[in-house]
């Protein structure tokens, strides 16, 4: 019987790119898992916790867990909601509680997963059998990197996509300016970041960036083409559900 | 934000000059860190950063112990612990020592805690020359500023800036030769070891087992400021205190290397009370300041006490892709970038600058290179909400908070959280996939313009990802 997986598509995902939910589900689905998309999902609460609402962030936690409570592996296309429900959740809920949340938050954290993570550890796959005919260059997204030490995973996955060359960029580990709310309270700062990275994504010459997290995504793709700059994004799922 | 804050942002962003300076200065030290930290080069560095943060830790958790065995061994060595609860108070105790002395010239070592309780105002004020012999703070002395960076204090300014500077200021030739402005500055400044009466450093640690204050350096001026002149004051954090001088093994390890790429700095001064009796050199009166200046409050609040751990290396001011576009002066206060955003609210009250501790992506890279694992982002985190908190007891932001209940309710109901969505989308429909440049007149809201102000937004897809996976 097939090993059965949730996926938690996160918010932006699910409203912006549904593409990179159908191709993340399309790839878990070709290494033989069953996928379920529990209906009820909306959001981790992470806008509300980086903008310091705690309580807001607090009841929108409370209905992750309750949508996820049954569920064996919960898998997520992006590192950084991935964080806030694996780390955070810990954080919002007081230790004294008598609702038991924290008991809950703590008890489906280790069924978490990162996407790229998943792959290369509980599916113990680093070759999907992808094609893909391109340049691509990987941005290390931060919570992926610094919270899951994810660097080389989804660089492993990407080597072995057939046709597709990958190159590095020099700043690949410098944030792109995205962060959440921080992008529109502090736009000016937010876009200099953005820069900084798209022009180091050019220098690379490659046609594609790639990632784990489609917000960053969209913070690079939003300065490329206000730049008029012919390179795309994709998301690692995309890549690897490609043929 | 506050006007002053913003217009310091954007008048940053807007010099090409200047971003340049900040980001290749950064970008070296980004690199000389990375070398002297490589498993190759020290392959203890994350159990020596473990340790350094278990040391920091147990010190301030037992402060009043170690201040009390600090002032005792100090004592004992022939020199003088100062309490000071503010500037006022440190300033107070140099006026008067000076006027009891007789003394008129003072020369300053580099030193944060000076700069952070504007010591060389206060002094000037009455009277008392006071001149800072660390080239950078020299400079910055002349050109009336403020250091940029708490390791490398002029770190904005060019060998043109400098020369200019000097031309100006001393009436030299305009020299634009990096060393030849040294020689320059040397002139002046060994006069002025020779004839000053007091010198005042700051500390990078004391030692409680040793009675001793610890210098770094590489000029050689920290030396002479504490030797020169026949009394020394060093002027101290509580917080720089560490239990024993073997632990100097774990922090002298990590210090230099993050702040400089430098396996030791070219000067390491333990100093361990004035002159006696055979010795040819030290001061004859040896006194330290200890100075709380708020960091008490700080140590009350268990959730943000590791904010006192700080060595002031500067490396999480050199990663932090913040600080590296709006630089040193755009921050509110003296201690600049992540450990600047994390202290200022702490010290100075969170309604100093409400919107500082918002100025990050919380990407983490701070953290990430901290030698003493300081959770940099959680404090951001824990001040955000306590922004917020304020915000509410004064009904501050309303329709923030309104927006952030009403998307929170959303969020909880998911038929409703679909009819937004799907209502949201029909307004920005994708039609040919096309990024935005401008939005629809009904989604010409504040938010989406701050967004639309530098980058295009994402066409919004025929249909969400639940709706595709129903028909799937």
């Amino acid at each position: 019987m097939a090993k059965r997986v949730s996926i938690f598509v996160t918010c932006i995902v699910d409203q912006l790119f549904p593409k990179v939910g159908l191709a993340m589900a399309d790839v878990l689905e070709r290494l033989g898992y069953e996928v379920d998309f529990p209906e009820d999902q909306t959001c981790c609460g992470q806008p509300a916790f980086n903008t310091g609402y705690r309580q807001e962030a607090c009841q929108v936690a409370r209905h992750f867990l309750k949508v996820f409570r049954d569920s064996e592996y919960v898998v997520v296309p992006s590192g950084s909601c991935t964080s806030m429900i694996a780390h955070h959740f810990h954080d919002l809920f007081p230790a004294d509680e008598a609702a038991g949340d924290l008991r809950a938050a703590d008890a489906l954290a280790p069924r978490v997963w990162e996407f790229s993570k998943f792959v290369l550890e509980v599916a113990g796959v680093d070759d999907v059998g992808a094609r893909l005919q391109d340049v691509v260059t990987y941005h290390d997204s931060c919570h992926a990197l610094r919270e899951f030490g994810i660097r080389d995973g989804p660089r492993r996955l990407l080597a072995n996509v057939r046709g597709l060359e990958l190159r590095e960029m020099d700043a690949a580990e410098e944030c792109c300016g995205f962060g959440g709310t921080f992008s529109i309270k502090f736009p000016e700062i937010s876009g200099g970041m953005a820069g900084t990275k798209i022009d180091s994504i050019v220098r690379t010459g490659a046609q594609t960036v790639v990632s784990v997290d489609s917000s960053c995504l969209m913070q690079i793709q939003g300065a490329l083409s206000r730049a008029a700059l012919p390179v795309r994004t994709m998301h690692l799922a995309e890549v690897l559900a490609s043929r | 934000m506050s006007v002053a804050f913003d217009e310091k942002v954007h008048k940053t962003l807007a010099d090409a000059n200047l971003q340049l300076a900040i980001y290749r200065a950064t970008g070296r030290l980004i690199d000389h860190r990375k070398h002297a930290v490589a498993a190759t080069a020290l392959p203890d560095y994350q159990e020596l950063r473990t340790q350094a943060n278990a040391l920091k830790r147990h010190t301030i958790e037992h402060l009043d112990h170690y201040l009390e065995q600090f002032e005792a061994n100090l004592t004992a060595h022939g020199g003088k612990a100062i309490y000071c609860q503010d500037a006022t108070e440190v300033a107070d105790f140099v006026l008067g020592l000076a006027k009891e002395r007789g003394a008129h010239l003072i020369v300053k070592s580099k030193s944060m805690t000076t700069e952070e309780i504007d010591l060389n105002e206060r002094l000037e004020h009455h009277n008392l020359e006071s001149v800072e012999t660390d080239l950078g703070e020299y400079i910055l002395q002349l050109a009336h500023q403020r250091p940029y960076h708490i390791v490398a204090p002029a770190l904005h300014l060019t060998r043109y800036d400098v020369g200019d500077l000097f031309a100006r200021t001393l009436g030299v030739a305009n020299e634009t030769v990096v060393e030849r402005q040294a020689l320059i500055a040397r002139a002046v400044l060994r006069q002025k070891f020779l004839a000053a009466d007091i010198g005042i450093s700051g500390a990078n640690f004391l030692v409680a087992d040793s009675g001793a204050v610890l210098l770094v350096e590489n000029e050689g001026n920290a030396r002479l400021t504490t030797s020169a002149p026949k009394i020394h004051i060093a002027v101290a954090g509580i917080e720089k205190l560490i239990p024993r001088a073997q632990d100097l093994a774990v922090f002298l390890k990590l210090l230099g290397r993050s702040a400089t790429g430098q396996a030791l700095t070219v000067y390491t001064s333990f100093l361990s009370g004035p002159r006696r009796a055979g010795e040819i050199d030290g001061p004859e009166e040896f006194y330290v300041v200890l100075l709380d200046n708020g960091r008490t409050k700080l140590l009350a609040d268990p959730g943000k006490r590791e904010s006192l751990y700080c060595i002031r290396c500067g490396a999480c001011l050199n990663h932090c892709p913040v600080y590296r576009k709006i630089g040193g002066h755009s921050f509110p206060w003296v201690y600049s970038g992540p450990i600047g955003a994390i202290i200022t609210p702490q010290f100075m009250g969170i309604e100093h600058e409400p919107s500082l501790p918002f100025a990050s992506s919380l990407c983490g890279a701070c953290a990430e290179v901290c030698p003493v694992k300081i959770d940099i982002p959680k404090v951001l985190l824990e001040l955000r909400a306590e922004v917020k908190q304020a915000e509410e007891r004064k009904g501050a932001n309303r329709l923030e908070r309104l927006a952030f209940k009403i998307w929170a309710w959303v969020m909880c109901h998911p038929r409703i959280y679909e009819m937004a969505a799907m209502a949201a989308a029909s307004v920005a429909p994708a039609e040919n996939g096309k990024w935005l440049r401008s939005a629809p007149a009904v989604m010409n809201l504040p938010p989406v313009r701050a967004w639309l102000s530098q980058r295009d937004l994402p066409p919004a897809p025929a249909k969400s990802f639940r709706e595709l996976w129903r028909k799937r």
